[in-house]
């Protein structure tokens, strides 16, 4: 049985449908992240999970018992908020010590765990500070420390990473990503960030208008997308438009507009006839000058149109002679060159089969 | 929040207790007064029995006679000219003020601002009384005007007792209520667009009347209306330094209920005040909404 | 400041010398060893002793001080549950009536008042005015509260919630610590409008009840003497306290914010 079990769950604002029927299932010990845009309902779904908002249709079930009637402060949940909250006239010590002063500790063992609490987020000797005096990855440690404290069952994070600049972002996913395997609790992960998301969470939710569109491992989002809005949100996508000529178990041919026949993998059951899209991603195309000796399914000749240089890689614009567009990618791994074409460079694209992934839009 | 009993019961309490104090001690009192002004003056002042005889004794007799004996309508509309007039001079003389203390730095804005509002602190009588002694006859001031005058062969002219007394204390004692309104709103002018004028060729004066005093009418009207509204409804000042030509609505309600003990007609008078505060308060919010845009970025718009 | 207009500047103290110079006089007469505020005859603490004797002055200032430690004490504690209520819960009718008291003239609710206790054949005194006060404070302690819990970040108290406080815990924890002085500068601006109340005061007092604006007032009309300078200036001292008490308490309160 699933640790968190939202089931059906809507959330209405008048005419505005904020979350429309979800159902996930998270399970104990999970990293999992909701990912979508603004407005696709993640955070309404958080707050519902945390008791700040009720939903009009569907329950959430925690280890198996319904939430519905209990306010937060009964819920064995908590929230890192994206502001991080801190009490701003109690010190750190007495923030952590809040939840357990909420839950009647005794005040013999309050400080011994508030000392452990701050050795997890590596903050030990920060007891006396303020909030004030803290910088923001400071405050963000303190909220985590304050939330983890009562080890609850389910740890929810509302974008707590966004406000912070790329460097520190940087190290605090790390950090999360091994406080999260050390204390083993549940943690539901809101961003819209979806690099964020790939590289934190063992599975993903992608969300758009209230909808769950996708929900799975990281590779297998990016990779075997299952709606065009999961294709193109994440990451950079080729998405190849055309109608199906030729289906066996596992492959389809897809005759792409203004391109040609494309082999492509799928999951599903298509028919011939049925139109659809390949999402490609930019990585597997590989360009060269010259058509190499291995004659993969898929090859195309086109000239470079544009090249974005982008320090580590470089994405080429390459267009065929029929029109379509294609965006290619190449790490820069060859040290003293910065790219290898040019705009007008005549190159050959390849990629195998199983490279592209057929959705049926 | 999920709706508890208990926390339905805080929610109740909390706006309950306020709510039901002011029912008792304000609304309640209101509806009195409106139930008054239809009943008739009793014997010895005050109002008459409600139930006379099995009969329920309302009558429009209080408000006939305020429609028709004209003196009345004058003596508001007097009241409605002073009101004017101070508010008008208490708009030219809070300008600078504000325009002062929003051009100052943040050091000494804070100083500047206590420093207006002080005054405003001190027991409203003793400003009264502060202008007393200014425009006491013996006073210099009184008889340096008088000597100028008697240079001219003209009689000396009280200052005191005077409708001219009762104007400037009336500027004097609502000053403030003028100043905080209009300096929150100049303080969030934007300098680039006196800049951006000037380097257009407009000169101080030009900036002044077509830049800045529009951008500040939000500001002048809400401190239009602080002053407005407690000036029409005055009584205190024409009582002590007023002549007996200065009698303002205000002074008559006082009448009516302490001395003649007409309550039914002072209610009458009454209501037409509180009706032409209310309407003006109401305009005053209206226009104020329909002016949210503040020269810099929108409004705060919690209620 | 780049340029500093002359104009500007003088028309601007011109105002200031408008504001100070009245409660100047009235200051420095309290010192004048002469019956008449005309002209200045020499220094004197005489009024001051006058006024120390004065059985009648003594006996409304105590009835003034009585009245307003009641009724700030009252009027805050209600006007910081109407505040709370306007701002959480966005309570209409409450807004209403909070805050009419303060846009209408003082003396409709003075009058109002009058008719509301002599029908109910409630005697007039301390306790008529007492509660008079309060409602009119009320309305100011509202404002205040209300504008500080604007201020506050909405999230705290979800996360005291989220940390498992009940409702009422997190308010008495950690909405009402970070109030409190807006709450305190409501309580002080209650207890000095009600010192210095005369309108409404002069309405509900009834007879046999003096309060120090009373008493002021009595002076002014019947007979005039720098004793009413001397308890002028005191008054005033004692506002200027409370007041610089309650600016260091909320900075903003001064502000356009």
């Amino acid at each position: 049985m699933a640790l968190l079990e939202i089931q059906d769950v809507s959330r209405r604002f008048g005419d505005f449908t904020a979350v429309d029927r979800v159902s996930i299932a998270i399970e104990a010990g999970e990293f999992f992240t909701l990912l979508g845009p603004s407005g696709c309902g993640k955070t309404t779904l958080l707050r519902m999970i945390a008791g700040f908002d009720l939903p009009d249709g569907g329950r959430i079930l925690l280890e198996g018992s319904d939430l519905a009637g209990r306010p937060p402060e009964q819920r064995p949940v908590r929230t890192v908020f994206q502001s991080y909250a801190l009490f701003p006239h109690m010190t750190v010590a007495g923030n952590i010590a809040f939840p357990l002063r909420m839950a009647g500790t005794p005040a013999g063992e309050t400080p011994g765990k508030i000392e452990e609490a701050l050795a997890d987020v590596r903050l030990t000797g920060f007891g006396k500070r303020y909030p004030h005096e803290l910088s923001g990855g400071q405050k963000q440690r303190v909220a985590i420390a304050r939330a983890l404290v009562t080890h609850p069952a389910v740890l929810l994070l509302d974008e707590p990473l966004a406000a912070l600049d790329a460097k520190l972002r940087e190290e605090m996913q790390i950090e999360l990503i091994n406080l999260q395997k050390e204390v083993g609790i549940t943690f539901v992960y809101v961003t819209h960030d979806q690099t964020e998301a790939l590289a934190l969470s063992r599975r993903i939710a992608v969300m758009n208008k209230g909808r769950v569109e996708q929900v799975g491992e990281p590779s297998k989002i990016y990779n075997f997308p299952s709606s065009r809005f999961v294709a193109d949100f994440i990451g950079t996508c080729n998405l190849l438009d055309g109608v199906v000529i030729a289906a066996e178990s596992g492959t389809v041919t897809v005759e792409v507009e203004a391109l040609g026949p494309v082999r492509a993998t799928t999951t599903l059951g298509t028919a011939v006839g049925a139109p659809g899209a390949i999402a490609l991603r930019p990585e597997k195309i590989r360009i060269e000058s010259k058509s190499s000796e291995a004659t993969p399914d898929n090859h195309f000749r086109g000239t470079v149109t544009d090249f974005l240089y982008l320090g580590d890689v470089t994405v080429y614009r390459v267009s065929t002679p029929s029109g379509r567009k294609l965006e290619a990618l190449l790490a820069n791994s060859e040290s003293g060159r910065t790219k290898f074409f040019e705009t007008g460079d005549t190159v050959e694209m390849s990629w195998p089969a199983d490279a592209g992934h057929f959705l049926d839009s | 929040m999920a709706a508890r009993p208990e926390a339905r019961l805080g929610k109740w309490l909390v706006s309950g207790l306020p709510l039901l104090y002011l029912i008792a001690f304000f609304a309640i009192p209101a509806l009195i007064m409106v139930l008054a002004s239809f009943r008739t003056p009793g014997e010895f002042g005050g109002l008459s029995p409600l139930v006379e005889n099995g009969k329920i004794d309302l009558n429009l007799e209080s408000y006939s006679r305020f429609f028709t004996d004209s003196i009345y309508a004058q003596i508001f509309a007097k009241s409605v000219w002073y009101a004017l007039l101070t508010t008008f001079f208490c708009l030219l003389l809070a300008y600078p003020l504000a325009a002062l203390v929003a051009k100052s730095g943040k050091k000494h804005r804070d100083l500047l601002l206590l420093l207006v509002i002080l005054p405003f602190w001190s027991n409203f009588l003793i400003r009264v009384y502060a202008w007393m002694i200014i425009l006491g006859p013996n006073a210099a001031l009184a008889r340096s005007v008088n000597g100028l005058l008697s240079w001219f062969g003209h009689e000396p002219v009280p200052l005191l007792f005077s409708s001219f007394a009762v104007l400037v204390c009336l500027v004097y004692v609502h000053l403030p209520f003028m100043v905080l309104p209009l300096y929150a709103n100049l303080e969030k002018h934007d300098q680039a667009l006196l800049d951006a004028a000037q380097d257009l060729g407009a000169n101080g004066w030009q900036r002044f009347w077509r830049i800045t005093f529009p951008l500040s009418l939000p500001g002048v009207y809400a401190g239009a209306a602080l002053v407005f509204i407690p000036a029409l409804g005055i009584f205190a000042i024409p009582d002590i330094l007023g002549g007996p030509e200065d009698s303002l609505i205000g002074n008559v309600i006082k009448q009516q209920f302490l001395e003649t003990r007409d309550w039914p007609f002072g209610s009458v008078l009454s209501i037409v005040l509180t009706v032409a505060a209310l309407a003006l308060a109401g305009l005053a919010a209206w226009v104020a909404r329909g002016n949210l845009g503040t020269p810099s970025s929108g409004g705060d718009t919690r209620a | 400041m780049r340029r500093r207009p002359v104009a500007l500047w003088t028309a601007a103290f011109a105002g200031y010398a408008f504001l100070y110079i009245p409660l100047v006089i009235v200051v420095v007469y309290s010192f004048n060893d002469s019956r008449l505020n005309a002209e200045w005859v020499g220094f004197t603490f005489g009024w001051y002793d006058k006024l120390f004797h004065n059985e009648e002055m003594l006996t409304a200032a105590g009835n003034s001080l009585l009245i307003a430690l009641v009724a700030s004490a009252v009027s805050t504690l209600l006007g910081t549950m109407a505040g709370v209520a306007m701002y959480r819960y966005r309570a209409k009718l409450l807004s209403i009536l909070v805050l009419t008291p303060i846009a209408i003239p003082e003396i409709l609710m003075g009058v109002s008042l009058l008719i509301f206790f002599v029908m109910l054949n409630f005697t007039l005194g301390l306790v008529s005015v007492a509660l008079a006060h309060i409602a009119f404070c009320i309305g100011f302690v509202a404002i205040v509260v209300r504008a500080r819990l604007a201020g506050m970040d909405e999230s705290l108290t979800e996360a005291a919630r989220d940390c498992g406080a009940t409702p009422f815990q997190a308010f008495m924890h950690v909405t009402l610590p970070l109030i409190m002085p807006g709450v305190i500068a409501g309580a002080l601006m209650a207890f000095t409008l009600s010192i210095d109340d005369f309108v409404i005061t002069f309405f509900t007092a009834g007879a046999g009840t003096v309060t120090l604006p009373l008493q002021i007032y009595s002076m002014i009309k019947i007979a005039v003497t720098p004793e009413v300078n001397a308890v002028s200036t005191l008054l005033m001292l004692l506002t200027l306290a409370l007041i610089v008490i309650a600016s260091h308490l909320t900075p903003s309160l001064l502000r356009s914010d």
